[in-house]
């Protein structure tokens, strides 16, 4: 049985961005938030080092400054109409995050109180400058805590621990709602809306190191894939360099902001030679380079010589206590070593897509070249592409990412909803769901969806991290076609209606593959390096023929057709990206 | 580095101390389970698996769901103790089955969901009644005062209430409460650790709704300091002192 809503404005995702999003529409027009995890659950909670703004409480700073290092990090691919917008509305997004309530750590004077990190430099690259914004090493804890009170207040109506498996397009190409599972009932239910938000994150699961939740697969990307609307710039997915060992659970960027420092097995600070001037604070893509290189050249540590030590045993234990201390904990528990008096094992782990779909500064979805609106569509925050973050996002760049394009996404959607009538559903509307569903559920005998997930994520972690080739690029794009065959015949054990997560995990697996796909596909294509994607075959960037967006569409028979379209560009012309 | 470390030793002191260094261990896992679409009556399962001693319990849990029995059912996400999904009864005591290492509790391990909530299947239990005594203690900033810029509150006033603002909701703390388990009006210690997160913060305006809904007969004094929520909690907040705080808070009917 099927259950019909109706909405105007339908979220689907409870982090960051959905719920600044649900925030902005909710008073304005009536509204709902699916999600498939209680919102509080969101990885948005597991952010840690800080939330970035220019408001010069501790040293001088401009937005302007900001808009050029996002830029510049962003290895020229931002949208720098787009990264203006992110940086001037950045310091009213953080007054009025601090007015909800947020505990930011103060100043001795009682202001936000602010630290350095990665990649953010006073007056165009001249020093690492005091930018982000933090509440310990839980600011994006402390973010999603303070949304979700706001929506208590408001009483936001919530759809916990539903499962968006398929978005509705009428006849006329306007969005019309979409369809999601139930995962106390198994029952389906169609959300008819006049608008939809996807803010369902990213999709970091897809490799065997990282610091996503088990719940980032990509839904969003691959649901709206599945329905025609194009993936942008998935090439570039950022591997964090500062990941526990093996686990890849995140020691924040803000541990070095407050001075760590990284060595390889010789005890040398190696970040002093690739990047002289900001050393450890370089952008997370060049110092997750100038790991692999050190541990390629032997100068790893560990049996098998595959990791490097992040020392924080210089600094006063109070300010590990004080500033850092659930990444001192995770050190403690995770790899039983004390952080104050050890150096902790390290290596890259994946960490945030840059890529998603893609969308205009209002966070409307756009497709094609001419960025065409999707009427009554949006994406905000890390499944979406705005861009922002181009090629390589800086750190504290996308909690400010959700909170101001979350807000954008929730006013136009509230603007679209008052101006247009309810779309009529297309016919057949949850055929495409049962289907999906169906094919899982009957099969008695067939491959098992947990082998499938590992070995996907065993060989994007060994054939499209850190470092990528034509040839490895290749090969994953081989496996990820022979894993997409298994996948059409797997089987699972559960086939109840109750709390089937054998169900939903298996939907999950399938979205992750589909955001492989279009990963592999458009790295193989760009045969250049730029920000997050580095080719070991074309090291260089090559403006002439890749200052470009990709986009990457769904042909009818499941395979990938790649397109791109311009850069939008602004005052700041490319130059040698040297930190 | 710490100039009494060399390299080779760092090497030899903590590779043996991480997941994949050292050989698996054999865990037995006896968990509680249940399924309305199966039985009426729960019953016990025990699973024998191989498993790196350094690994997380949840990722022992995946081994079983992945490879043994795709019917068992928990929730999880982060897997690192910060999103709150995962609190069980495990050897007895509530905790996240993310921050328990495998070689703490091998060989044997015994797993029951939490109690004091209907268990709607296996590990997963009805959070709909703990999120209810959350949202009852008005958990949000109150203050309609205009201001430009940021508010201005000192590092002491900040530090008032640091303890309480880490909490994620697990309710390890409220379903390990004996008045809890008897009566489920009880508001529970999670939703009094969030109210005294805001009765404590300088820039709040309204303390006393909040501590006249604490002081009701559901409220904050039906707590007799077992110590059980503060053992429990994950995020090591203080929830006793915390509870001590507002009942104090309440007799002066001021924070
Ligand atoms: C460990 C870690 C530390 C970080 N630290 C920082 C930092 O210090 N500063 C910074 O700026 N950034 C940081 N980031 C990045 C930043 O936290 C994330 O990019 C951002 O929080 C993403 O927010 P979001 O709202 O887009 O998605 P999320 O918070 O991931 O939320 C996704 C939501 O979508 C829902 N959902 C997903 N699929 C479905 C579906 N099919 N149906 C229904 N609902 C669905 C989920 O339930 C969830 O509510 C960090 C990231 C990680 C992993
Ligand atoms: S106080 Fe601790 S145990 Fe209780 S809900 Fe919060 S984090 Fe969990
Ligand atoms: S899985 Fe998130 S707290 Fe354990």
């Amino acid at each position: 049985m099927t259950i019909t809503h109706t909405y105007d404005a339908v979220i689907v995702g409870a982090g960051g961005a959905g719920l600044r999003a649900a925030i902005e529409a909710s008073g304005r027009v009536d509204t709902a938030v699916i999600s498939k995890l209680y919102p509080t659950r969101s990885h948005t909670g597991a952010a840690q080092g800080g939330v970035c703004a220019a408001l010069g409480n501790v040293e001088e700073d401009y937005p302007e400054w900001h808009a050029f290092d996002t830029v510049k990090g962003g290895d020229y691919l931002v949208d720098q109409p787009a990264a203006q917008i992110l940086t001037e509305e950045a310091v009213d997004a953080i007054y009025e995050l601090e007015r909800m309530g947020l505990p930011f750590n103060r100043t001795p004077e009682g202001l936000i109180d602010q630290r350095r990190f990665g990649g953010h430099t006073a007056n165009h690259g001249e020093r690492a400058v005091k930018r982000a914004c933090y509440a310990a090493d839980r600011t994006g804890h402390m973010i999603l805590q303070t949304l979700y009170q706001q929506c208590v207040k408001r009483d936001v109506r919530f759809f916990n621990e539903f499962y968006c498996l398929d978005l509705l397009l009428a006849d006329d190409g306007r969005t019309a709602g979409v369809v999601a599972y139930e995962l106390a009932t198994g029952e389906l239910h169609v959300f008819r809306a006049k608008s939809v938000l996807f803010a369902t994150g990213g999709y970091g699961r897809m490799f065997r190191v990282s610091s996503n939740a088990h719940a980032l697969t990509g839904d969003g990307l691959s649901v709206t894939f599945r329905r025609g609307i194009p993936l942008e710039d998935m090439e570039f997915f950022q591997f964090h360099p500062t990941g526990l060992y093996r686990l890849g659970v995140l020691l924040s960027e803000g541990a070095r902001g407050e001075g760590a420092v990284i060595r390889n097995r010789d005890g040398e600070r190696f970040m002093e030679r690739y990047a002289p001037t900001i050393k450890d604070l370089a952008p997370r893509d060049v110092v997750s380079r100038s790991i692999y290189q050190e541990i390629k050249e032997g100068r790893g540590l560990g049996p098998r010589g595959d990791y490097v030590l992040l020392d924080l045993t210089h600094l006063d234990p109070r300010v590990l206590e004080e500033k850092l201390p659930d990444i001192t904990e995770f050190a403690r528990v995770y790899l039983q070593v004390e952080p104050t008096t050890e150096p902790v094992p390290i290596q890259p782990t994946a960490h945030y897509a840059m890529g998603g779909i893609p969308t205009d500064v209002h966070a409307r979805v756009v497709t094609g070249s001419e960025e065409t609106p999707v009427p009554g569509l949006y994406a905000a925050g890390e499944c979406a592409c705005v861009s922002v973050h181009g090629a390589n996002r800086l750190g504290t760049n996308s909690l400010l990412d959700i909170v101001v394009f979350g807000r954008r996404g929730g006013d136009d959607m509230a603007r679209h909803c008052e101006e247009t009538d309810l779309p009529a559903l297309p016919v057949e509307a949850t055929t495409q769901t049962l289907d999906l569903l169906d094919g899982i559920l009957t099969r008695q005998t067939g491959d098992n969806v947990a082998d499938i997930r590992a070995e996907l994520q065993d060989s994007m972690f060994d054939l499209a991290f850190v470092v990528r080739s034509e040839e490895s690029l290749a090969k994953m794009g081989e496996l990820v076609g022979s894993l997409r065959e298994r996948y059409d015949r797997i089987a699972i054990t559960d086939k109840g209606t109750v709390y089937n997560t054998d169900l939903m995990e298996a939907v999950e697996v399938g979205f992750l593959l589909d955001c492989a796909a279009t990963l592999v596909a458009a790295a193989a294509a760009r045969d250049e390096s730029r920000g997050a994607h580095y080719r070991e075959d074309h090291p260089l960037r090559d403006d002439a023929n890749w200052l470009k967006h990709s986009l990457a569409y769904r042909n009818d028979d499941g395979s990938i057709r790649l397109d791109s379209k311009p850069v939008q560009m602004g005052p700041y012309v490319p130059m040698e990206r040297k930190y | 580095m710490a100039a009494s470390l060399t390299p080779a030793e760092i090497l030899n002191s903590s590779d043996e101390r991480r997941v994949g260094a050292t050989p698996l261990v054999t865990l037995t896992l006896r968990i509680r389970r249940f399924n309305p679409q199966v039985s009426e009556e729960p019953w016990w399962d025990e699973f024998t698996i191989q498993v790196d001693p350094y690994e997380r319990l949840v990722e022992a849990l995946h081994q079983v769901k992945w490879h043994h029995d795709g019917t068992l059912t928990f929730r999880r996400s982060c897997a690192h103790g910060i999103c709150g999904s995962d609190a069980m009864v495990i050897n007895g005591r509530n905790a996240l089955a993310c921050k328990i290492l495998v070689k703490d509790v091998a060989p044997k391990v015994t797993i029951e969901p939490i109690r004091g909530l209907a268990v709607l299947k296996d590990l997963i239990v009805d959070m709909e009644p703990f999120f209810d005594g959350y949202r009852a203690v008005l958990p949000y900033l109150v203050n309609d005062e205009e201001t430009e810029r940021e508010r201005v509150q000192t590092p002491q006033e900040r530090e008032r209430y640091d303890d309480t603002t880490k909490c994620i909701l697990c309710a390890a703390c409220t379903t390990s409460c004996p008045i809890f388990w008897s009566d489920e009006t009880y508001i529970g210690p999670a939703a009094i650790v969030n109210a005294h997160r805001f009765i404590f913060d300088s820039r709040d305006r309204a303390p006393r709704e909040r501590l006249g809904i604490l002081s009701e007969k559901t409220g904050v004094f039906r707590c007799r300091t077992t110590f059980n929520c503060t053992d429990a909690c994950p995020r090591g907040i203080e929830v006793t002192k915390a509870i001590q705080e507002v009942k104090r808070a309440v007799l002066f009917d001021r924070p």
